[in-house]
């Protein structure tokens, strides 16, 4: 097939975007012309990604869809291509950014415009990190998403927002330039930045580890791992609904992809070493956050430190390098990301009507909003892990991954499970049971007909993909098992070269 | 008769010098028709110089050189003064400097750093280095009656005039040593042994380290940035910076190319030195003057960096970085002339709070060139930096390299700062609208130019991949 359709998809929302930025006209229009052009962009971008699943070949591990093109004269192609593994990224993202730009047209009151540009751009770049196939466009796109989110946090944030975008700046851009070197050095020592070239090319060993940290630096800030996760509770907090919904729902799992893609690929050996490292932090993760997130009395901070317990399993679930563990995470990513953004979506639906993220300023929402209720509920079962949700499918193999590989970390890691299920239902109970804490709760009014799509689309999806999983795993399945084996021959490579 | 065909820009602007400076005494109120035709002999001096043959050509006893570097970078000087007078022009006239004696005079330092460029002599050279800095400390000092123009004017001769000192102490020592002044002769006859000369190459580093504002020879650029006319400072902040560093990649890899070993670890100090503080230093300001002299120490020794890796990708790293550089500087300039309400120029960075809602698309445009200043992919910034550092992990010097990065991340936080104020500070009142086109073109160039980079990045690099020094 001709069609650039990768690159198609990537643009489209930043055509979307230019069209935003130079329509003219009374305040008026532009606001609604944007809108449109929005919504139509992002809905255009979903439905050819859905034409892009169907048409991908899941018989084969190749990467599909490449393109390449003169970039960087001589030594850096722009060259973009999607395996099982990317593919499920740009589905969740292209689903999720749509449901952004609604809640962003519902809650947002002020510079619809300029946010609406910025939730396209936002969309443009990370679809860019899923589909480049060379380290310094991945790069280029994976940094490039500060820039917008950086706006969106610090323009519609709440009243810390300065404070909150600053660091989230810093913090990401001082793990990423880490990054930049090791890759800069992966030029010089194999004389390529093409990521398929790369994953056949063994990089001399010595020089795994200190490239394997670099990397590392970066996606652990950005997926966060503990103890370099102290940005994201305050994002998230700050960050308006949308804003949070994609940085949960996205941002968070491109360093789970990053961490498969390169640290597994790249860096065998160095990852052999340090799954140790790995799983303590992973672990320390899962039980101290779940932990700090009982104590919280902010909602989307609670939320926040859930998903840094959450995203331990992820990481877990890639270094035990079981099938069953890599398919795991990445079904977790997947439905951590419907179900964090739904969360995020829920206590932006109260904190529309109320204005306070406080869990002690609601109570009794049961007889007042019985549907948000409902819906409140469906996703508070699917955070802890309940058996038909899409959070137990991937909670369950990471745990069945762990336990083949180190029978103490999945021990501690089930201890999360536990953890979760305590404070998101005594979230719940605080929110939705009780007392009516106040008279101002009782004029809230019930989910709106354009609330009510948005959550109907994330319900349908996290319970479709709890009960009958199967498309993800027939997607990924080929993928993953070539990833492995690659992984396998390669670490056997270097240890028989040690021992010689 | 050869020859001087190979000279004709210069004749033609010295000519021109003189020309305009007896219409300028002749005409009364000439200031307009002396800025037109200073643009225009601008524009016609790149075309003589475009039009120069494309090979190495030595002139004078092997005293001047034209290859490939030297038309690169004397065409960037010259396009990027006009850039500079076009987009001053309503900032000069409301601040009553249009005295004909502008124009000339910034023409007239455009000769001396055209003349730098070319030198293969440490006479011609020197020649050179004195037409223009004489011309810069009048025009630090041109707005007469402010006390901080002068200030900055006498500062900046004391210091300048230091600087030349020790750059003519070391070309003395040079000469005394190698028994010659011109470059491929001192370049044949220098060896490690020579310590005499050594200690002349690093007087020479201390002159051209002051000149591009490198530490711990910067001490001058905050006061001289903050005190001249805004004009002027746009000026100082892009043209000299073409010439100085261009003299640097021809002084170190022509005369001193055999000593290498002696002078890298001194300019990979200048660079570590220059980012470091350019970084920290840049945080507290809050005159955006000042704060741009802080930048631009800081993107110098970035440009060092480049260079002090020693060789011919480092080189172009260097010119890169350097065209980039001077394309977002004209933009932030563009920026600074935009803060005027009722005639007055403001320089304090909290005056441009709430720009985002006055002026989006100015904000937009400044939010663009501060996210590259501070070197963010996707946009030309980055790319700079990116190459940059390809040249210096090329030769092995990770401890320059993650200094380096680590400083962009701290001189982000100072580039952030200013967006804070911009987009989500509480509006002022919004500055005046109406803009000159010649400011406008410039912004709006340098703005657009900086975000699409990205999409054929591979155009400067073929336009430097010529440059080869050795």
């Amino acid at each position: 097939m001709n069609f650039p359709i990768l690159s198609a998809i990537i643009f489209i929302p930043l055509i979307g975007a230019l069209f935003i930025l130079v329509t003219k006209g009374e305040h008026k229009n532009i606001v609604r012309s944007s809108k449109y052009v929005a919504i139509f962009s992002s809905l255009a971008n979903f439905f050819l990604t859905i034409f892009l699943w169907y048409s991908f070949d899941t018989s084969t591990s190749e990467f599909q869809f490449v393109e390449e093109r003169n970039w960087m004269e001589g030594f850096i192609n722009f060259q973009l291509g999607i395996d099982g593994i990317s593919i499920l990224f740009i589905l969740l993202t292209t689903f999720i950014a749509p449901i952004c730009i609604f809640s962003g047209i519902h809650s947002i009151k002020f510079k619809l415009k300029e946010f609406l540009i910025a939730i396209l751009v936002m969309e443009t770049l990370m679809l860019g990190v899923f589909c480049s196939l060379d380290l310094v466009l991945f790069y280029l796109f994976f940094e490039g998403g500060l820039i917008p989110m950086f706006l969106i946090i610090g323009i519609w944030g709440g009243p810390k927002r300065v404070y909150s975008a600053f660091k989230f700046f810093l913090f990401t851009l001082l793990g990423s330039v880490l990054m930049l070197i090791a890759i800069i050095s992966i030029y010089w020592i194999t004389g390529t930045t093409d990521v398929m070239k790369l994953l056949d090319i063994r990089i001399p060993q010595e020089y795994q580890y200190l490239l394997w940290l670099a990397f590392f630096s970066s996606f652990a800030v950005k997926l966060p791992m503990w103890p370099f996760h102290t940005w994201l509770p305050d994002a998230h907090v700050e960050a308006p609904t949308a804003g949070s919904v994609i940085l949960a729902a996205i941002l968070l799992k491109m360093a789970g992809y990053g961490f498969m893609r390169f640290s597994l690929g790249l860096f065998p050996v160095a990852s052999d070493y340090f799954t140790p490292l790995i799983f303590t932090l992973s672990v320390i993760a899962i039980i101290y956050t779940s932990l700090v997130a009982l104590m919280q009395d902010d909602m989307k901070k609670l939320i926040a430190y859930s998903s840094v317990a959450h995203m331990g399993f992820v990481t877990i679930g890639i270094f035990s390098l079981t099938k069953q563990g890599l398919e795991g995470s990445i079904i977790q990513m997947m439905s951590h990301g419907l179900i964090s953004a739904a969360l995020f979506l829920c206590v932006g639906v109260v904190y529309d009507r109320l204005h306070s993220r406080m869990i002690s300023s609601y109570g009794g929402l049961v007889n007042i909003m019985p549907k948000y209720a409902f819906v409140f509920m469906i996703f508070v079962l699917a955070a802890l892990g309940l058996p038909g949700t899409s959070g137990f499918v991937g909670e369950f193999l990471v745990l069945v991954g762990a336990f083949q590989i180190n029978i103490f970390v999945a021990v501690l890691a089930s201890l999360g499970v536990i953890l979760s299920a305590v404070y998101m239902l005594w979230l719940y109970k605080r929110v939705i049971f009780g007392k009516v804490a106040s008279s101002e709760i009782k004029e809230m009014a019930d989910l709106n007909k354009t609330e009510i799509y948005i959550f109907a689309s994330l319900v349908f999806l996290t319970i479709f993909f709890g009960i009958y999983p199967e498309p993800l795993f027939n997607t990924i399945d080929i993928s993953v098992s070539n990833l492995i084996d690659d992984y396998k021959t390669d670490l056997n490579f270097y240890l028989t070269q040690i021992n010689n | 008769m050869q020859t001087i065909v190979y000279i004709l820009p210069e004749l033609f602007l010295s000519a021109a010098i003189m020309f305009l400076l007896m219409l300028g005494v002749f005409i009364k109120k000439s200031f307009k028709l002396v800025s037109l035709l200073t643009i225009l002999s601008l524009v016609f001096a790149i075309a003589l110089i475009l039009n120069q043959p494309n090979e190495i050509i030595k002139i004078f006893n092997e005293s001047y050189i034209i290859d490939r570097l030297s038309i690169f970078m004397k065409v960037l000087t010259l396009s990027f003064c006009c850039f500079v007078l076009l987009s001053s022009k309503d900032y000069v006239k409301s601040n009553n400097i249009d005295k004909i004696e502008y124009p000339i005079i910034i023409l007239a330092s455009t000769l001396g750093m055209i003349l730098m460029i070319g030198a293969y002599d440490l006479i011609i050279f020197y020649l050179g280095l004195e037409l223009q800095s004489l011309c810069l400390y009048i025009l630090a000092s041109f707005k007469r009656e402010d006390e901080k123009s002068t200030e900055a004017g006498l500062k900046y001769f004391v210091l300048s005039a230091l600087a030349s000192g020790l750059l003519l102490y070391g070309c003395s020592l040079i000469y005394g040593f190698t028994g010659s002044t011109n470059f491929e002769i001192i370049s044949a006859n220098l060896d490690e042994a020579n310590m005499g000369a050594v200690f002349g190459i690093v007087f020479i580093i201390v002159g051209l380290a002051f000149k591009v504002s490198a530490v711990p020879f910067h001490m001058w650029t905050p006061d001289v940035y903050e005190g001249s006319p805004t004009s002027v400072t746009s000026f100082f902040a892009l043209v000299p910076k073409i010439a100085a560093l261009s003299v640097f990649i021809r002084f170190m890899y022509v005369p001193f190319i055999n000593v290498i070993s002696q002078w890298q670890s001194i300019i990979i100090f200048l660079s570590i030195a220059s980012m470091i503080l350019g970084a920290v230093a840049a945080i507290g300001q809050s005159n955006i003057k000042r704060l741009m002299a802080y930048s631009s120490i800081g993107h110098m020794g970035y440009a060092l960096a480049g260079i002090a890796a020693g060789t011919n990708s480092g080189i172009q790293s260097t010119i890169i970085y350097l065209v980039i550089y001077l394309v977002m500087n004209l933009g932030a300039f563009g920026c600074i002339f935009m803060m005027k309400r009722e005639n007055i120029f403001y320089e304090d960075i909290n005056e441009l709070s709430g720009l985002s809602k006055n002026h989006p698309m100015l904000a937009l445009s400044f939010l663009i060139i501060l996210f590259s200043l501070a070197g963010i992919p996707p946009l030309a910034g980055f790319f700079a930096k990116f190459y940059v550092f390809m040249a210096v992990i090329e030769v092995k010097m990770y401890a320059l390299a993650v200094i380096g990065l680590v400083t962009t991340v701290v001189s982000a936080f100072y580039y952030l700062r200013i967006i804070k104020i911009i987009y989500f500070d509480k509006p002022k009142r919004p500055f005046a609208k109406s803009y000159d086109w010649g400011l406008k073109i410039s912004l709006i160039l340098s703005s657009i130019l900086v975000l699409i980079y990205f999409i054929y990045p591979s155009i400067l690099v073929d336009a430097v991949s010529s440059i080869l020094i050795y």
